[in-house]
């Protein structure tokens, strides 16, 4: 207990803190908005598109903005001093050693895949994929209000990964995560010598498949089944859907593709936490 | 009695010390109104008119102006920071403690910053989810939803650059557990698969970031370039561009 309120009262984790309030604030407000829109079929703002002028009526409200956030500023930084510890030292690694707040979703990532997927590859596709939504996203309506009826696979799809993936990560990972990176919960005493089996096999062994060789290929076969769950499903249904027929073939590929990549995180995690599966693909060259 | 308010009104206005001291009075026109912002350096990024929907909190959440506003924050204390700190092994964390005990408002600055940065954050995530709820990044604006990540990402790399600045343990191991990652970088990582032989600890991505196979002195240096003044310019060159992109592609997106 002592260590999770260490943790909870840590000055850097204040913005943490903050974030389990703001989202749900922010979640509720939006959801209002959409479920009015939603339900008279007109953007809840769509009476107040007249124009007024910037001058005074919008720099009033941001000169209101900014002395209210300045005000919070101020008075969190006379009240709260930004941390300081001992001087650096490359021979003295604290344990656990974290990252920043903001990066702990990272590195909580790093327990489920290998460092060249958590650290890079998944990071890449993130920010591709963040850039990738305006010109894979071919929905035209829902541009400029709030809604959820009119493009819910799209909301759905951020909302698992920035909520879930991301900022619910992030928390386990600042709040959570002990000595040897070992989940402790808040009650739990931060044992530095906790054993933890480490019983984790190959996907391939479930399976009882033993030969080194036969296990690659299973384990590959396991991979690019997964990818070619895409393209199967759109060759299935893609002559009576109007929606894929005018995404086409290269757009759905991409979709498809950054899709199950992202699904494959909470996959591997369920395999995981519930399977003990350490890898999918064990190879000399990369493992999975 | 609102008779009598406006009687006394006129009179003050019409005094000969009033006017001694303001020349003539505020014409509240529309003409007036869309000169005050186009005259004006500070305001004229705003168009002269938008939408009324736009003044609304429960839409826009602040969280673009807020973005902005923490980054000036930063900018300001940062530079004044800059007067106490000197970015080597030897003195920077003796700086960090001068500036929290020895210098006046010393430990507020830090904290200001500190904060500020926190608050960007924050600020930019939730933007980020506004614009995404309102379906904002759609046709035309495809384009300036990708400079925006890009914003994202240099506020992360702002955020990280500066961490390692005290130079305490915290920011040592925090930068150098983020930093490990490139390790495994596919290809250019000398942990990473289908690294070429020839590529060591002494010469793969991590080297180019860190300056060194370890957190060090040269570390420091290069980090505190990069977040002192060369990410800086890059984020105020980007955050033009993203401002001029949202007046170019129709102001703030709307219910049309």
């Amino acid at each position: 207990m002592e260590h999770f309120l260490a943790l909870i009262t840590k000055p850097d984790n204040v913005p943490i803190l903050a974030i389990l309030f703001l989202i749900p604030f922010f979640l509720w407000l939006s959801y209002r908005q959409a479920r009015r829109t939603d339900r008279t079929g007109v953007p809840s703002d769509a009476a107040l598109n007249d124009k007024v002028y910037v001058w005074p009526y919008l720099c009033r409200n941001e000169f209101i903005c900014a002395i209210i956030i300045m005000l919070v500023l101020g008075v969190w930084s006379i009240m709260i001093d930004a941390p300081l510890e001992e001087p650096s030292d490359p021979a003295k690694t604290p344990n656990p050693s974290k990252a920043p707040w903001y990066f702990l979703a990272l590195q909580e990532m790093l327990v489920y895949f290998d460092p060249w997927i958590a650290g890079v590859v998944l990071p890449g596709l993130i920010i591709v994929g963040l850039i990738a939504i305006p010109y894979i996203d071919i929905n035209p309506k829902g541009k400029g209000y709030y809604t959820i009826k009119e493009r819910p696979f799209a909301l759905a799809v951020f909302c698992f990964g920035f909520l879930i993936l991301w900022i619910v990560l992030m928390i386990v990972g600042t709040f959570l995560r002990g000595p040897g990176w070992n989940i402790f919960m808040p009650w739990q005493y931060w044992d530095p010598h906790k054993v933890v089996p480490l019983t984790n096999v190959n996907l391939s062994s479930l399976f009882g498949i033993r030969g080194e060789t036969t296990a690659i290929f299973f384990g590959f076969a396991v991979i690019a089944g997964y990818y070619t769950l895409g393209p199967i499903y759109y060759f299935w249904k893609s002559k009576s859907s109007r929606f894929l027929q005018e995404l086409g073939l290269i757009r759905y590929i991409i979709v498809s593709f950054l899709f199950l990549t992202m699904l494959a995180l909470p996959i591997k995690m369920i395999l995981r936490l519930g399977l003990n599966v350490k890898y999918i693909l064990e190879s000399p060259w990369l493992n999975i | 009695m609102n008779e009598e308010r406006k009687g006394l009104k006129e009179k003050i206005t019409n005094s000969d010390i009033w006017k001694s001291i303001f020349r003539h009075g505020y014409e509240k026109t529309g003409r007036r109104y869309t000169l005050q912002v186009l005259q004006n350096v500070w305001l004229h990024l705003h168009p002269p008119r938008i939408s009324r929907h736009a003044l609304n909190f429960r839409f826009t959440w602040c969280m673009g102006g807020i973005t902005f506003l923490m980054f000036l924050v930063t900018a300001v204390t940062g530079v004044l920071l800059m007067f106490y700190y000197r970015p080597t092994a030897e003195y920077a964390f003796a700086d960090i403690q001068a500036l929290e005990f020895d210098i006046p408002f010393g430990m507020l600055l830090r904290n200001m910053h500190r904060w500020a940065a926190h608050g960007m954050v924050i600020s930019v995530m939730l933007h980020m989810f506004r614009v995404f709820l309102t379906g904002s990044y759609k046709k035309p604006r495809e384009f300036n939803w990708a400079v925006g990540v890009i914003l994202l990402l240099i506020t992360f790399f702002l955020s990280f650059t500066g961490y390692l600045l005290p130079w305490d343990q915290l920011a040592y191991w925090a930068v150098t557990v983020g930093t490990n990652m490139a390790r495994a970088t596919p290809v250019l990582g000398h942990e990473g698969p289908f690294a070429p032989s020839d590529i060591t600890q002494a010469n793969d991505v991590r080297f180019a970031l860190l300056a060194g196979t370890i957190v060090g002195p040269s570390t420091l240096l290069r980090f505190y370039i990069l977040h002192c003044v060369a990410v800086p310019l890059v984020a105020s060159v980007l955050m033009a561009l993203h401002f001029w992109r949202v007046r170019k592609d129709g102001g703030i997106s709307g219910p049309l």
